[in-house]
């Protein structure tokens, strides 16, 4: 693996007296996949909305290729469209056509014109068999292939970083197989992505490295086999433990 | 469908039958439904009726101007901007609460008054309609752009797009479309405000059957004007209507998903 893309130092993050992010450091190299998991309240999302500044944080530094992106006098919307992001909930405009969707930020943010995004969003949307509802409003698709077009969405301007926050946890269990299988494509590519997941079976096989969050602070981390295999801390044993049960 | 028509048929002539037997029927009917009248007046009143939709179409785009802006302001989050909030807070307060004929007179004589010159008073009444509907309106954007989940905000932002781009590309316009009924029903009420103009001497449709009204010593000019304001109002109503249903089924829709 090449360089470091992403780099966090100390970050740390309060909402009023709760502190949620207590010091959390972490690398990402470019093309690596690395799994987030941790228990519900363990700061999993919060890290993730700090990455691409949608939550400022209180403490520390975030490294986007060695820039300083948590200085404020970086353009906070320049920095974010280096970004690509996926929520946990269906997060498509539903007043957009898929295709204006997906073609958003590359015409908007980047200054692609219309032509030339389009047919990228069409091509993108053609890969994910929906190239036919690319005219259809949202609300004509699935939940699962409106997450899959989020995903287009994120990656359709070729962002640094993907980051993926629980992006199957709101659906429907027959529709996140899909889903993941763009996912695993997108990692096979050598997309860089930092996923928070509760999928432990696809962090297994996906993921180069597994990181486990609890309490704001990461616990342990490593590759999936040891991770999974052989924790080594008792947080992260009672927590895989509840998983397997 | 045979039923709804024939029980139409029956009501209709019932209503019919009551109103030609009551003993005014006769007076009222030469001095309101008076056809010869309705004919000799139609020139008149039907030019004044142009010149009542202009002004409509000049304060639609003024309200929609000043309705949004003012809607944004009651939005803006943030201690700076708190003097901004009171006085757009005072704006809707002050003008959804005065009667729109008082605002006409304030405006219509008051500003040429305070400027000492002569203002067109066509353009004083625009001017009027729309500080009083933008007052109601910006109401109506404002409970829209609160009504948008703000997950669609975080999106997108998360996207790159700038704090103004969001609000134009991805928050008014979902606002607009949830609350298109109210805005439409607003719409329908400024259609027949605008004959309010006629107060401040400004040659309309009401006014202009005002003056074949007296000439004709008949009120059926009246009839004329609001007749044509009807004919004008029945589209934009039925147009709701099918944007109201066509809302409901989509949510409906949207619920099974």
């Amino acid at each position: 693996m090449s360089g470091t893309v992403l780099r966090l130092e100390g970050i740390r993050k309060s909402f009023g007296a709760t502190s949620v992010l207590r010091g959390v450091d972490l690398d990402l190299a470019e093309h690596e996949v690395v799994a987030l998991i941790g228990p519900s309240g363990s700061g999993k999302s919060t890290l993730l909305k700090t990455i691409n500044l949608l939550e400022p944080i209180d403490d520390g530094r975030i490294l986007l290729r060695d820039e300083d992106i948590s200085d404020p006098r970086v353009d906070v919307d320049r920095t974010r469209a280096r970004f690509g992001v996926v929520f946990q909930h269906l997060n498509l405009f539903p007043h957009l056509t898929v295709l204006d969707n997906v073609t958003l930020a590359s015409r908007r943010v980047h200054g692609v014109p219309r032509a030339e995004a389009e047919a990228r969003g069409l091509e993108l949307l053609d890969r994910i068999g929906l190239g036919a509802k690319a005219r259809e409003h949202p609300d004509r698709l699935s939940g699962g292939q409106q997450q899959r077009a989020a995903i287009v969405r994120a990656v359709a301007t070729d962002p640094e970083v993907l980051l993926l926050d629980e992006i199957t946890s709101a659906l429907d269990p027959l529709l996140v197989g899909d889903v993941l299988e763009l996912v695993r494509e997108l990692a096979a590519e050598g997309t860089t992505i930092l996923m928070a997941t509760h999928e432990m079976a696809f962090a297994r096989d996906v993921a180069h490295r597994v990181v486990f969050l609890d309490g704001g602070v990461i616990v342990e981390q490593g590759p999936p086999a040891q991770v999974f295999g052989a924790p080594r801390e008792a947080r992260t044993r009672e927590f895989l433990a509840r998983f397997s049960a | 469908m045979l039923i709804g028509a024939a029980s139409t048929v029956v009501f209709a002539l019932a209503l019919w039958a009551f109103v030609v037997n009551t003993p005014g029927w006769a007076r009222v009917q030469d001095s309101f439904f008076d056809l010869d009248t309705a004919v000799a007046a139609f020139p008149r009143v039907a030019e004044g009726f142009l010149v009542n939709l202009r002004i409509l179409a000049f304060s639609v785009v003024g309200v929609a101007v000043v309705a949004t802006l003012i809607a944004f302001l009651r939005t803006l989050r943030g201690a700076v901007f708190f003097p901004l909030r009171v006085l757009a807070t005072a704006y809707t307060d002050v003008f959804r609460g005065t009667p729109l004929i008082i605002v006409l007179f304030l405006i219509g004589f008051g500003v040429p008054g305070l400027l000492q010159t002569r203002i067109s008073t066509e353009l004083l009444g625009t001017v009027a309609l729309v500080v009083t509907y933008s007052a109601y309106v910006s109401e109506v954007i404002r409970a829209g752009i609160e009504g948008v989940h703000p997950s669609q905000r975080m999106g997108a932002r998360a996207l790159g797009l700038s704090h103004a781009q969001t609000l134009r590309l991805v928050v008014l316009p979902q606002a607009i479309r949830r609350q298109a009924p109210p805005l439409m029903n607003d719409f329908v009420a400024m259609q027949k405000d605008v004959g309010l103009v006629s107060v401040l001497g400004v040659v309309d449709a009401v006014r202009g059957a005002q003056i074949e009204t007296a000439k004709y010593a008949d009120f059926t000019p009246y009839i004329v004007a609001a007749v044509l304001f009807v004919l004008l109002a029945i589209p934009t109503i039925r147009l709701t209507d099918w944007i109201t249903a066509r809302l409901r089924d989509r949510e409906q829709m949207g619920s099974v998903v």
